[in-house]
């Protein structure tokens, strides 16, 4: 087929799961990119497991596959289909890697399928460090002294010749996985050795400490036009990767000399390549002389690309996609603002800084040190007209408990020096705290190398919080007031310093007549008129960009930044909403600040106010705009835990009353209403004083969950085995929610965990889906593996599951969607949880239903008429979707890979299947499982386990996998007639323990299962596990998920899975 | 900082912006003009074209990386500037860094104003501002940040050029055997003259108003300039002569508007003009790429006055066109080695993509030597 004409399907290949370093900006670009060839007429078909996305949602895709992202899948989807192109650049990493592996196998030639956008040769030289600097040395750009290695030993000789510290870089890895500074041999050759697992190069590199880290983002046409939409700098210098940097566009420390010279670096450098589409290009630049070094180039949409597209409203992935199809950008109308065309470079008149949102509290045994390798899950996106005001901002927006810079929590350092040398994720509070202990921007630039404008900010912001902290409000002048509003100063942030409450500053801000103003995002900085919905506020204004004249809106808060438990799926949630809405009539209104998402993006709603999630925020958006009602429920915990306030303030919030979202939210009151209801429960008490909960944890018999209330992915909570361990869980439970319940219940052992989903109308169930857990009670929902419709579980325990959770929705009067949390055992079910509010699941039980549960609950919610739901469809399917969990543990060094009461996992896929076992299989591989399995290492932990797993074994052992076993577990299994080779625990001292066996890969699958679900220091079981992670060996650690894999795996080829399109196994449902 | 108190920007429609003053304290009247470029602040302050104007920046944060030395180059022109001083009347800005950071400064953006007695407002919403000049079109306006109240003055009705252009003929040799222009000084950015040397072009730059015709030269550049260029008559008039000869002649900015009425097109005052460095241009004529109309490039641009497309003589063609509103941006002549562009190919400050027509003009200038 021919470069030039334009072909009848493109198959578009997603970025799969949530993981670090690969997120929710995939899913705004595979979004873009099907809408940009659908209006074209060209037909999409898309290859993404993972559910909760937009892209994967009704009517944008021509065809969806829900398969795993791999080489052998794809072939066979595009075996399939047959079609006439491919893109690569969309779906991240993943995407690309999976491309380039079918360019090696032919599968593109064979079948003749075009790649469209940048030639693969292209990529290829992007990807591969040796072409990579051999290429951009071929046009005189300077690339950092490296040299590309394949072994270990290759390695340290590299470092010997280099010299200390230097930089490792693992080659084809996502996020800089791997990678990092060395200071010594011993730290080279560990890492190196990690390294070879995952790749098989492996770059080492002079350190360029200190030096600036600048990014550009360039597309260029086939015609050779070619302009750099945006540019980037990082507060923090070399050595942290970008994605775990706070990042500011445009640059601010550089002259146009410089400004201009790396972009016209860029330029050649995209020409030179051959690029077509989007290109990202990562710069070191000397702070002494106008020296610099082109780190990184990806060729192909990133974070920092959509980054840049919601930063400067120039939509990148969508361009990027016309590119591919050979449009020049010239002719390409850019559709954000109406009178501008593609081949442009915007101008921006605000400042745009972004932060990473880390969750490593979460995971005990994980430095908490940030590096080359990325650990974040997420970031949030701030504008202001000064740099204080977006930096506050974006420091609240994080939603880690930060007023701004000041005002927070004092903070105890061990080591201020060291806090501020060797950075954590609580850098950026460590440097305020320096400036308020009296060091100098000089002291401070000496040990973090951070550039001194930054530094010039953060301690002027650190003095005139000094200033506000020695004043009372009523002496607070209306020029101070406005300056720290300038300055980024939440009322919150005013009040912590000050001494008083929150209202009383915002009370007397309003009254002094301060208040902030509504700016527009426009690409060009108000040359010509545009008409944009991009919004933000600022202080630093006076005069509003929008006349507030139609009235009738309806206003969405989104999830804010993307973090264990609150993920892609709210965004569906908000984006499905606002599709709703708008089709019933509604202008939308949608709050959000997350620049890896959707709802931020430009043609989804009305107008967007790229804006805090917080009270005071979300209030002054209210007073201007007065809409129609506002919508807390479908953006996650963030908006729900408004509710309240908003309420009490008079405003209108559509859906279930703030006082029912109370009842539920808050554990001692729902334990209540469920006793009035006479519904069963665990045992349960609320924390009032620590003998009475000791009394009741020996009453019931430990074990006991700690439950506080109104929390996110189950923070802090934790199951004690005794008295001390329930003290330190009480201890930390009401630091997580001071100001809220803390319920501790009975936990209950080998119960079945079952989870609804479902839309009431005042107080009338909707429409409901039952989803069981794969793994019994005890892990996390968000971590556990879903199968809807349930497989195993009576009919009976379904029935009571609806019942109650009629009566429930009833004595709440829930108007919208809401989620409920059961036990099973013994054919009874109890209720542990409520959340009146959409749920993570609700993307998944939406899909595999195809019944979009938040379109009827936004009709809900906005008193519409709905057609009727047929009550038991959710038991008719003919196929079966699971939902598995994506974990990144392989990015969060040191942390113990189990599951437990607190949410860990990332991110999810779900796959569809004519049984449970060929949508398992799938789901599995669509997290990382690979097939077929040659051995498995088994150490099946307390002796009752051991026994269960028995029958696995027995099939295992029975379809030829040759099986390993830690001493205990070898025992067991010889002693049950199991051919079985016992290999030696890490801790035992042997010659040859578990863990070389791993990292010789000798082992194609780990199942370890950990004594309990706590998660405890350096063990025998911990070793295995981390070994497994870190050799890159698939690793199960609950005995059913072991349990139902051994079934699957002697019933089903792996490799044989019948493939189909969602709309395959719909078909007829309805 | 100067102490005033009361400093505001009065524009002629009697809107007035009150802000706090920055740079030396006074009071000065000038045509107000925004530009929406990011970086080069220095650059755009010392830029001739400016001269008169009171400069409104919209990005918000000025004054970052502070301002470098006033030290010359070995061709004796300033390192980091587009001339020896600040040409803008004033500045008007968001927000001012009192503390910059980068390893070339020696001063501050306010220490610098007030050394060179301009004025500057900050704490001004600027954007709110920009929508003002371009819904009602450039204005002039008075910057009060010191005693005193002056008049509203329109720039544009004077000759600015001569405020701005050297005062005797200066050559700058730099290849004895290599081609000689001139350089028809209307208020000329260093850059270009340095990019003409960097080719190994002699440059003899004269007064915009000086008689070069009985000078030695294989090709004429004439310069950027402030103003309305209908009041450089003179000059107009010694291109009309030039163009009797056969050299190369490449006009910038002020200069596509002098070329142009030299061959009897007409100029006219934009509402609002083009000051920034992100304006796409079109290759209406595509001679380098081969593909006609499909390149297109990011200029800088500062200008308030443009070429009447419908008053170009036949032999004449637009080269160049405003990706934007269609103005025109590049005029060539269909036969003869004549061209003239509206944006600025020297950039400094914004984009180097067009460097290449200064190659091109190194051409021409060395094949009409050779013929």
């Amino acid at each position: 087929m021919s470069t030039t004409t334009q072909p009848r399907s493109v198959l578009i290949l997603g970025s799969a799961a949530l993981k670090i370093g690969e997120a929710g900006e995939f899913d705004y670009s595979g979004s873009q990119a099907i809408k940009a060839f659908r209006e074209e007429g060209i037909r999409t078909i898309l290859i993404n497991p993972n559910v909760a996305t937009i892209q994967t949602s009704e009517g944008l895709a021509d065809e969806v596959y829900f398969v795993p992202v791999t080489p052998a899948f794809v072939t066979r989807v595009i075996e399939r289909e047959r079609p006439d192109a491919i893109v690569l650049s969309f779906g991240g990493q993943t995407a690309l890697n999976c491309g380039v592996t079918l360019f090696h196998q032919g599968v593109f030639e064979r079948l003749s399928v075009r790649i469209l956008g940048s030639p693969i040769e292209s990529v290829i030289d992007t990807e591969d460090r040796d072409r990579f600097i051999a290429r951009l040395t071929e046009i005189d750009v300077h690339t950092a002294r490296s040299v590309a290695v394949d072994s270990v030993d290759a390695a340290v000789a590299a470092g010997e010749q280099l010299g200390y510290p230097c930089m490792a870089r693992v080659a084809y890895a996502l996020g800089g996985l791997g990678s990092g500074i060395c200071r010594n041999r011993t730290e080279l050759r560990d890492l190196a050795q990690r390294a070879f697992a995952h790749t098989s190069q492996v770059l080492v590199e002079e350190y360029l400490e200190g030096w600036k880290e600048i990014e550009y983002e360039v597309v260029r046409d086939r015609h050779d036009n070619c302009v750099a939409v945006c540019n980037m700098e990082n507060l923090d210098p070399m050595g942290i990767h970008t994605g775990e940097s706070i990042v500011v566009a445009p640059s601010q420390t550089l002259t146009n000399h410089e400004y201009q010279k790396l972009r016209d670096v860029a330029l050649r450098v995209v020409r030179h390549l051959g690029i077509v589409g989007e290109c990202n290009i990562q710069y070191a630049l000397s702070p002494s002389s106008d020296d610099y070094r082109v780190i990184e180039v990806n060729a192909r949409l990133s974070r920092s690309s959509a980054l840049a597209s919601k930063a400067t409203g120039y939509p990148l992935a969508f361009v990027a996609a016309k590119l591919a199809l050979g449009k020049a950008l010239p002719d390409i109308v850019n559709a954000v603002t109406g009178v501008t065309q593609a081949c442009f470079e915007p101008a921006l008149d605000y400042v745009v800084v972004k932060a990473p949102r880390w969750d490593l509290k979460k995971f005990p045994g994980v430095t908490q040190q940030i590096g080359s390798a990325m650990k974040s899950v997420g970031e949030v996106m701030a504008i202001g007209r000064t740099f204080e005001e977006a930096l506050q901002k974006a420091l609240r927006m994080l939603a880690t408990g930060a007023r701004g810079l000041t005002g927070n929590r004092s903070r105890q350092w061990d080591d201020l020096t060291r806090a501020i040398a060797e950075p954590t994720d609580e850098r950026i509070f460590a440097l305020a705290d320096a400036f308020a202990a009296g060091w100098s921007v000089e002291q401070v630039h000496a040990i973090s190398h951070i550039d001194r404008w930054f530094l010039f900010k953060l301690d002027a912001i650190v003095r005139q919080s000094q200033d506000i902290a020695t004043s009372d409000l009523d002496s607070l002048s209306a020029d101070d007031l406005r300056a720290a509003k300038q300055r980024g100063f939440a009322d919150e942030q005013i009040a912590a310093l000050i001494g008083c409450d929150e209202s009383s500053v915002t009370r007397r801000r309003r009254n002094l007549g301060i208040r902030p103003i509504v700016k527009q995002i426009d690409t060009l900085a108000a040359e010509f008129p545009a008409r944009t919905n991009y919004l933000y506020l600022t202080y630093n204004g006076a005069f509003d960009d929008i006349d507030i004249t139609e009235a009738g809106a309806v206003m969405i808060l989104g999830p804010g930044a993307y973090r264990i438990g609150s993920s892609v799926e709210f965004d569906w949630c908000c984006v499905n909403c606002v599709r709703t809405l708008r089709s019933l009539g509604y202008r939308t209104i949608m709050v959000n600040h997350n620049p890896e998402t959707v709802s931020t993006d430009y043609d989804e709603c009305h107008r967007l106010y790229f804006e805090e999630l917080s009270f005071e925020t979300v209030s002054e958006i209210y007073r201007l705009e007065n809409p129609l009602g506002l919508i807390l429920s479908v953006g996650g915990q963030v908006p729900n835990s408004l509710a309240t306030r908003c309420a009490d303030s008079g405003y209108r919030v559509l859906g279930t009353a703030s006082e029912s979202i109370d009842r539920a939210e808050n554990r001692h009151r729902f334990s209540q209403l469920l006793e009035s209801l006479d519904l069963p429960q665990p045992p349960w008490q609320e924390l009032t004083n620590l003998d009475a909960i000791y009394s009741f944890a020996r009453s019931v018999g430990y074990p006991v969950i700690v439950r506080p209330s109104y929390v996110l992915s189950g923070a802090a909570m934790a199951v004690a085995a005794n008295d001390a361990e329930l003290e330190t869980f009480l201890a930390k439970a009401t630091d997580v929610s001071p100001e809220h319940p803390v319920v501790v219940s009975k936990f209950i052992q080998g119960a079945k965990e079952i989870d609804i989903d479902a839309v009431a109308r005042d107080g009338e169930l909707v429409c409901l889906a039952v989803s069981e857990h794969v793994e019994n009670a005890g892990v996390h929902s968000g971590d556990a593996t879903l199968v809807l419709p349930p497989q195993r579980t009576y009919l009976e325990t379904m029935r009571q599951v609806r019942r109650v959770a009629g009566e429930i929705a009833a004595a709440l009067h829930i108007n919208g969607p809401f989620n409920i949390q059961f036990l099973a055992r013994d054919n009874r079910v109890m209720v542990i949880e409520c959340n009146l509010r959409a749920a993570r699941s609700l993307p998944f039980v939406s899909k595999v239903l195809k019944t979009n549960f938040i379109d009827l609950a936004t009709r809900v919610m906005m008193g519409r008429p709905i057609d009727p739901v047929e009550p038991h469809r959710y038991l008719e399917l003919d196929y079966v979707g699971v939902k598995a969990p994506e974990f990144s543990f392989s990015r969060l060094d040191g942390a113990d890979p189990t599951l437990g009461v607190e949410m860990a996992s990332t991110g999810e896929v779900a796959c569809l299947g004519y049984d449970f076992d060929e949508a398992f299989l799938k789901a599995l591989m669509a997290v990382g499982f690979r097939f077929p399995i040659a051995s498995i290492l088994l150490s099946t932990g307390p002796v009752a386990s051991k026994a269960a797993f028995l029958s696995g074994a027995q099939l295992l052992a029975s379809i030829g996998i040759k099986l390993y076993g830690t001493t205990g577990t070898a025992k067991f299994l010889r002693k049950e007639g199991l051919d079985i080779e016992t290999v030696a625990w890490p801790l035992d001292n042997e010659l040859l323990s578990a863990i070389d066996y791993i990292r010789d890969g000798k082992i194609d699958l780990v199942v370890n299962i950990p004594k309990d679900n706590r998660r405890v220091e350096l063990t025998n079981g911990y070793m295995i596990r981390r070994a497994a992670i870190d050799y890159n060996v698939p690793l199960i650690t609950n005995l059913q998920m072991a349990e139902r894999l051994a079934e699957a795996l002697a019933r089903r080829d792996p490799t044989a899975l019948p493939i189909e399109p969602w709309s395959a196994y719909v078909r007829g449902q309805h | 900082m100067s102490g005033f108190d009361a400093a505001r920007l009065v524009l002629e429609d009697g809107s007035e912006l009150r802000g706090q003053p920055f740079g030396a304290s006074e009071a000065i009247a000038g045509e107000v003009v925004f530009t929406t470029g990011m970086v080069g602040y220095p650059e755009a302050l010392t830029d001739p074209s400016y001269r008169g104007q009171i400069l409104v920046c919209t990005y918000p944060l000025v004054g970052n990386y502070g301002v470098p030395g006033d030290e010359l180059d070995d061709l004796g022109l300033p390192r980091y500037f587009e001339s020896e001083r600040i040409q803008a009347a004033g500045l008007v800005i968001t927000d001012l860094c009192k503390q910059p950071s980068h390893h070339s400064s020696t001063r501050t953006l306010d220490e610098w104003l007030h050394g060179q007695g301009i004025p500057g407002l900050a704490g001004v919403d600027t954007r709110a501002l920009t929508k003002l000049l371009r819904d009602k079109g450039s204005m002039l306006g008075k910057l009060i940040a010191g005693p005193g109240e002056p008049t509203f003055v329109d720039p544009n009705a004077r000759n600015l050029a001569v405020e701005v252009c050297c005062t005797e003929p200066q050559d700058y040799r730099v290849d004895e055997t290599g081609p000689t222009v001139v350089l028809i000084d209307c208020g000329v950015k260093a850059n270009i003259i340095r990019s003409l040397l960097r080719r190994g072009i002699n440059v003899r730059r004269v007064p915009h108003d000086h008689y070069f015709l009985n000078d030695t030269f294989d090709g004429i550049v004439i310069s950027n300039g402030p103003g309305d260029p209908q009041t450089l008559t003179t000059t107009v008039n010694h291109i009309k002569h030039a163009l009797a000869l056969s050299v190369p002649i490449f006009g910038i900015c002020m200069g596509i508007q002098v070329l142009s009425l030299a061959i009897g097109a007409s100029t006219y005052k934009l509402k609002f003009g083009h000051r920034s460095h992100n304006q796409p241009c079109r290759d209406l004529l595509g001679d380098e790429s081969g593909t006609i109309g499909t390149r297109c490039y990011l200029t800088s641009q500062n200008h308030g006055y443009a070429v009447r497309r419908d008053s170009l003589p036949d032999d004449w063609q637009v080269w160049f066109e405003n990706a934007n509103d269609q103005t025109v941006a590049g005029i060539r002549h269909h036969s003869r080695p004549l061209s003239a562009v509206q944006f600025h190919p020297e950039a400094t400050p914004g984009p180097n993509d067009t460097n290449w027509l200064f190659d091109r003009f190194e051409t021409q200038l060395r094949e009409g030597r050779e013929t």
